[in-house]
């Protein structure tokens, strides 16, 4: 990385470690192909396709990748579920969707290193045998599918993609598909149905496993951003190289994105698991604001359970069970996990005590009733009636009961619905109580306890806003 | 033949019936056209697409829009029209002249983004008070503004944000509004 020189005010924090953001901020870098083909561009992807596909994806499963959308799910794994015995076309789908609120890093690759993503396709495509992909790119980025449709004629030019991939026999066509600012697009069947021009009703799994039942009912693996480029990384270091980045079952680097209530939020790509959310919030993030004392994080993205400041968890060191508190939670999949919440897509929110409890939840509550598709009973209606309830507790028009109300919304909407978006909206509602019962039963009156409520007259003269 | 029958019979032929009141200009189409050959396998996977194109040269989309994009991809209009009445990145109203998109989920939220969309729509002269779920945007008396809140907008680093038109806006300070909405009289 010595070689490399970043932009002034923009050079990646000492604990980082840049695979994938390795070219972002960086000066006089551009999207352009000849840019990417000076610093050693496709160069995997023509060893790729003198390799077996098999080996490949061997590769990758050595690495020990963990999908970076959100699941967590190994990303070899997940190619090998194709059936062999499948006839149908293959299709790959890069999930570019980005939109779980606190999440911002697949933004930059497609806006400043557009062929190292394409790169990483061409090679997952080889890989599990796709002769059609596409990136469904969210509409709200429409910057990020000009400059990949350039990138994609750039590369179709120079033979890196279109027919006879370097002088091989592989044939990729690769397109851009915008959505049209539906989160639920993000869901990968979802995200299908939405490529086949419908309204995005994710699909019942099983039988709609999309490496079996997907795009145009036929093999289909839907890949993030971030994880694609790991592939063409991967492929350069060796997947036991690769493995010896991070931390076991959590191998890698992954970019975590910090937002909230700290002094520089940004994006670092680090270690996975060699950075604790402690050392995100002092070192990477220049601490708290003057004056100000950690609240929660919300560590995974705003569907990931909330963590209190003063929380006690158990993790296991080795063959030991330790106590830590949150600052030295470690920053994977597993130890997330393990303190009752998610890595998810890396979205970490910072929240300190200026901020009211109610206004946090509420405000994800709207998030979640505005993007519910409405195909589950359960999650279109639970999802509104929470963020009706938390209105009404912001609003100071809520009875302590209401507490307890929308707690069981949220418990009934929990593992009832098609898609996880029911867990995802019902998550953070259930860890808000959990936690931070008292604070929302303080911003509720007991003289309405048992009084009748007319939602609609009870907020029209409420002030929403703080 | 039935009476029913008969009297589906007078109507004229679905495609032409429904796509002639939309004036769709030749370089449009061409655009359209091409764009449709990105999904080989199905020409229903196009909808999206034609519609941003349409979106994107009349502002919004009209019922005639809805129609000549069915006609278009061999579809019935309420596979489009369903479509567009689910996403929120389509319209069937009008827009203002610059069309605003200002971030409301936490971060941004957290940052000032309530107080910025105030700002804008005074700056602007919008009522807010007519946004809400079916009407999701406002526009300002002239024409020349329209101001809408939309979830995150994926740039929570640098919240508070907003898009004008295609442009992301980053850290706009709520105070800041009047100097945004002038760089685009």
């Amino acid at each position: 990385m010595s070689n490399v020189t970043y932009i002034s005010g923009k050079e990646p924090h000492s604990r980082e470690h840049r695979l994938i953001f390795r070219n972002i901020d960086r000066k006089g870098y551009d999207p352009g192909l000849k840019c990417y083909l000076k610093d050693g561009g496709y160069e995997q992807l023509k060893k790729a396709v003198t390799m077996e596909p098999k080996a490949i994806t061997d590769e990758v499963k050595a690495a020990g990748l963990r999908g970076r959308g959100g699941a967590g799910f190994p990303t070899g794994l997940k190619w090998t579920f194709i059936p062999p015995t499948n006839t149908k076309p293959v299709y790959l789908i890069c999930n570019a969707d980005e939109s779980e609120p606190g999440t911002f890093k697949d933004r930059y690759i497609m806006h400043q290193d557009p062929h190292q993503l394409l790169e990483g396709m061409a090679i997952a495509c080889y890989a599990v045998g796709a002769k059609l992909a596409y990136i469904y790119v969210r509409e709200e980025f429409p910057h990020a599918a000009r400059i990949l449709e350039e990138a994609i004629a750039e590369a179709t030019k120079a033979g890196f993609l279109g027919k006879g991939i370097c002088g091989s026999t592989f044939d990729l066509e690769l397109y851009v598909h915008r959505g049209a600012g539906a989160y639920i697009c993000g869901e990968e069947t979802g995200l299908i149905e939405s490529l086949e021009g419908k309204r995005p009703y994710p699909r019942i799994k099983p039988p709609f496993f999309p490496a079996v039942l997907g795009l145009y009912m036929s093999p289909t693996i839907v890949n993030n951003v971030e994880s694609l480029c790991h592939v063409k990384h991967i492929l350069a270091m060796g997947g036991a190289e690769y493995a010896k980045l991070g931390t076991p079952n959590n191998t890698g680097t992954r970019i975590l994105c910090v937002s909230g209530d700290v002094q520089k939020p940004g994006y670092f790509e680090v270690q996975v698991g060699k950075v604790t959310l402690g050392e995100v919030i002092q070192d990477l993030c220049g601490g708290l604001k003057p004056g100000r004392k950690l609240q929660a994080v919300i560590p995974g993205g705003s569907s990931a359970k909330v963590l209190r400041a003063d929380e006690r968890f158990k993790l296991k060191r080795g063959d030991e069970m330790v106590e830590i508190g949150l600052e030295d939670i470690p920053m994977d999949f597993d130890s997330l996990a393990a303190c009752g919440s998610m890595a998810g897509s890396g979205g970490v929110i910072i929240i300190d005590d200026s901020r009211k409890i109610s206004w946090v939840l509420n405000n994800i509550n709207s998030f979640y009733a505005h993007e519910s598709c409405g195909q589950c009973t359960p999650c279109r209606e639970g999802s509104l009636w929470m963020k009706k309830i938390s209105d009404r507790i912001v609003a100071g028009k809520a009875s302590p009961d209401d507490v307890a109300t929308l707690e069981s919304v949220a418990n009934n909407i929990e593992g009832k619905t098609i898609c996880a978006f029911g867990e995802a909206c019902s998550w953070p509602t259930q860890s808000f109580i959990r936690k931070f019962r008292e604070e929302l039963v303080a911003d509720t009156r007991e003289e309405l306890a048992g009084v009748p409520v007319n939602h609609e007259t009870t907020l029209a003269a409420a002030n929403l806003k703080n | 033949m039935s009476v029913i029958a008969e009297s589906i019979a007078d109507l004229p032929p679905t495609d032409s019936f429904l796509s002639m009141s939309l004036s769709v200009p030749a370089d449009i189409e061409k655009e359209i056209d091409e764009r449709i050959t990105h999904y080989p396998v199905s020409r229903r996977s196009a909808v999206l697409p034609v519609l941003h194109i349409l979106q994107r040269h009349f502002r919004f989309l009209s019922e005639d829009a809805v129609s000549w994009t069915a006609a278009k991809l061999g579809l019935e209009p309420i596979q489009v029209l369903e479509v567009v009445t689910f996403y929120p990145g389509f319209r069937q109203e009008a827009p203002g002249k610059v069309h605003i998109r200002v971030c409301r989920t936490l971060s941004c939220a957290m940052a000032g983004s309530y107080e910025l969309l105030d700002n804008l729509c005074q700056a602007a002269g919008i009522d807010a008070s007519r946004m809400g779920h079916h009407h999701p945007f406002a526009v300002s008396k002239d024409g020349r503004f329209s101001i809408e809140f939309v979830e995150c907008l994926a740039s929570c680093g640098s919240a508070p944000v907003c898009l004008v038109e295609d442009e992301l806006h980053e850290r706009v300070s709520p105070e800041t509004a009047p100097d945004l909405l002038a760089r685009y009289s």
